[in-house]
């Protein structure tokens, strides 16, 4: 009797701090939603009120009048299609060939693709840089895309990881009905890979869209502003208009929330199985 | 493989492997190789873009050594990484011990708490500029329901820091899952035995649970350092331009590393320089993650019947 009662307080108080930390987790974005309606006066209110009297939401066509989001957006999404394609694309090739074929030096070359990882990107920023600049490539979207195409060591070493975990007789029995090698990656492999691929286009368009400091350097032109760099400009010239500040940045942050919500199982999965590597 | 005549076949086979991973291949070159290479020569160099570049042997680093600011930013950055990393550790693996129980709705608290992680960039960066705000920020209300009386978060050269440190906590949920996953690994027959043996759960945490995870926090921590140097944005935005010429916050005291190379890179244009700062910084993590990697053997345990994966940490 005693254990269950002991049992029963145990659960409860995990509960207990299991809502407090979650509350402490979606705070900041009810704030943000709280302040995006206030009135000036309003948002200078102390103490502040979660709930304004008067929502208004006029604020969000405000602050989409006052700079123009939606080229952001336009920009953005454009970013986002051709470095997923780049991303889905290379590494599906480079993980294919580093699970599925021997050649000599495979393993030093897969030794050497993991390390890069652990080149500090300062280092290597400003020679890329200036090899764009060279070719030209300045505010335009190329230094930001192109590099897309090459692979990611992460996410190729994600997908061979689930590649080797796939039997070779899949392949073995295409090959005696006369698959080729790209048949068997396309009709055979993909189609299996698909939470690895989940993983890999959500990441790039997380990545993507929360990247500040490429578009920064690489971009000049306004018009081909990305929605951060756009979101930081509009934060330098309405400084203390919060009310708009927080009507754009709810905008911004929902495609966010809605992928990571229709992905979350993919995602936590899939992080929670780097541990087992770890 | 190397001295016995390959068949038909094989080489088919290497000549298609090479061809699948040429991409990468291309890439190392053009995206890592080179850009190293030429890094390490432009420290040697004054280069403003605009003039063709002139080697001027240590001058770069001999400024380094003589400048206030890069001192500044070099502290401001082993200050934050030596409070922010092992309090996400700490806190990441206490909150994967809840997240591991098997009750009601944990799925939901997963999916909650590894949120922040997805969410970085300029907006949020934005709202906690706006939580952390003095006089009329959430955080200052709410300390001012217990009684206290807030610091000034972002304008106080005493407290900036701080703030960022509280700031990283936010994001402990994406360790807690990491850790998580390390957690489910862990062969339930350990417990059942220890159970079996009278062990109390303090010392099933510390004889099971906490050698069991040492590779990953081994890993967390690795991960941590490297990354100890990448700090850009948040500080970017929440510093405000008001605070010194260089965006560095009042007195300095929220100037990160990579912000102040931004600033040289970016804003003077002085590339040489700033590839030195590059180098020096990516050499000290270097040092830190070797430190780190070498010490290994000392505490992080590796599960000797289960060595394909874990032993190869890269």
């Amino acid at each position: 009797m005693t254990f269950r009662i002991r049992k029963f307080a145990g659960l409860t108080v995990s509960h207990l701090v299991l809502a407090a930390l979650s509350l402490a987790c979606i705070i900041p974005f009810l704030w943000m939603i709280s302040t995006s309606l206030k009135t000036k006066a309003a948002m200078w209110e102390f103490p502040p009120k979660w709930i304004p009297k008067n929502p208004l939401w006029h604020n969000y066509h405000d602050a989409f009048t006052l700079a123009p989001f939606g080229t952001y957006i336009t920009n953005t999404l454009t970013l986002e299609i051709l470095t997923i394609a780049g991303q889905v694309i290379s590494c599906t090739l480079i993980a294919y060939g580093f699970s599925r074929f021997r050649f000599r030096g495979r393993d030093t070359l897969f030794f050497l693709m993991l390390a890069t990882m652990l080149i500090p990107e300062q280092v290597t920023m400003i020679p890329t840089f200036l090899f764009y600049s060279k070719l030209e490539w300045i505010d335009t979207y190329l230094p930001l895309v192109v590099p897309a195409f090459f692979g990611n060591a992460f996410y190729v070493f994600l997908m061979r990881q689930f590649l080797l975990t796939i039997p070779k007789d899949l392949d073995e029995a295409a090959k005696i009905d006369g698959a080729n090698e790209f048949q068997i990656l396309w009709k055979v492999l993909v189609p299996i890979l698909r939470p690895s691929l989940t993983i890999i286009v959500v990441y790039t368009f997380t990545g993507v869209y929360n990247d500040f400091l490429s578009p920064l350097i690489y971009l000049n032109s306004p018009e081909k502003f990305t929605l951060a760099i756009g979101l930081a400009n509009f934060v330098s010239s309405r400084s203390t208009e919060w009310n708009l500040l927080m009507a754009a940045s709810t905008v911004i942050l929902l495609p966010l929330l809605v992928i990571y919500y229709m992905a979350q199982k993919n995602l936590i999965g899939g992080i929670a199985s780097l541990g087992i590597k770890g | 493989m190397a001295n016995t005549i390959m068949s038909k076949a094989e080489r088919r086979e290497e000549r298609f492997g090479y061809l699948f991973i040429s991409p990468w291949i291309i890439g190392f070159i053009a995206f890592a190789a080179f850009p190293i290479v030429a890094s390490l020569l432009i420290s040697f160099m004054k280069w403003d873009i605009y003039q063709a570049p002139s080697w001027v042997g240590w001058d770069n680093f001999n400024h380094l050594f003589h400048d206030k600011l890069f001192y500044k930013s070099m502290r401001v950055t082993l200050v934050y990484s030596a409070f922010a990393i092992p309090l996400g550790l700490i806190f990441g693996l206490a909150l994967s011990l809840l997240l591991n129980m098997n009750i009601r709705g944990i799925n939901t608290y997963r999916t909650l708490f590894y949120l922040p992680s997805v969410i970085s960039g300029v907006a949020i960066a934005m709202v906690w500029k706006w939580i952390f705000n003095s006089d009329y920020g959430l955080l200052n209300y709410m300390l001012s329901l217990i009684g206290i009386h807030g610091p000034k978060w972002l304008e106080d050269p005493n407290w900036i820091l701080t703030t960022y440190i509280i700031m990283s906590l936010w994001g402990i949920g994406g360790s807690a899952i990491i850790f998580l996953g390390g957690l489910q690994n862990i062969p339930g027959h350990l417990y059942e035995a220890a159970k079996i043996d009278g062990a109390k759960v303090m010392q099933r945490f510390s004889k099971i649970t906490l050698p069991l995870l040492t590779p990953t926090l081994f890993f967390q921590l690795l991960m941590g350092i490297i990354g100890s140097f990448q700090v850009f944005t948040s500080a970017f935005i929440m510093n405000g331009r008001g605070g010194s010429a260089s965006g560095g916050g009042p007195e300095n005291e929220g100037l990160f590393y990579m912000l102040y190379l931004y600033q040289k890179a970016f804003k003077s244009f002085d590339m040489g320089y700033a590839s030195a700062m590059a180098w020096v910084g990516g050499l000290i993590s270097f040092v830190l993650a070797i430190i780190v990697y070498k010490s290994q053997g000392r505490w992080v345990f590796y599960d000797a019947d289960d060595n394909n994966g874990k032993g190869r940490t890269a």
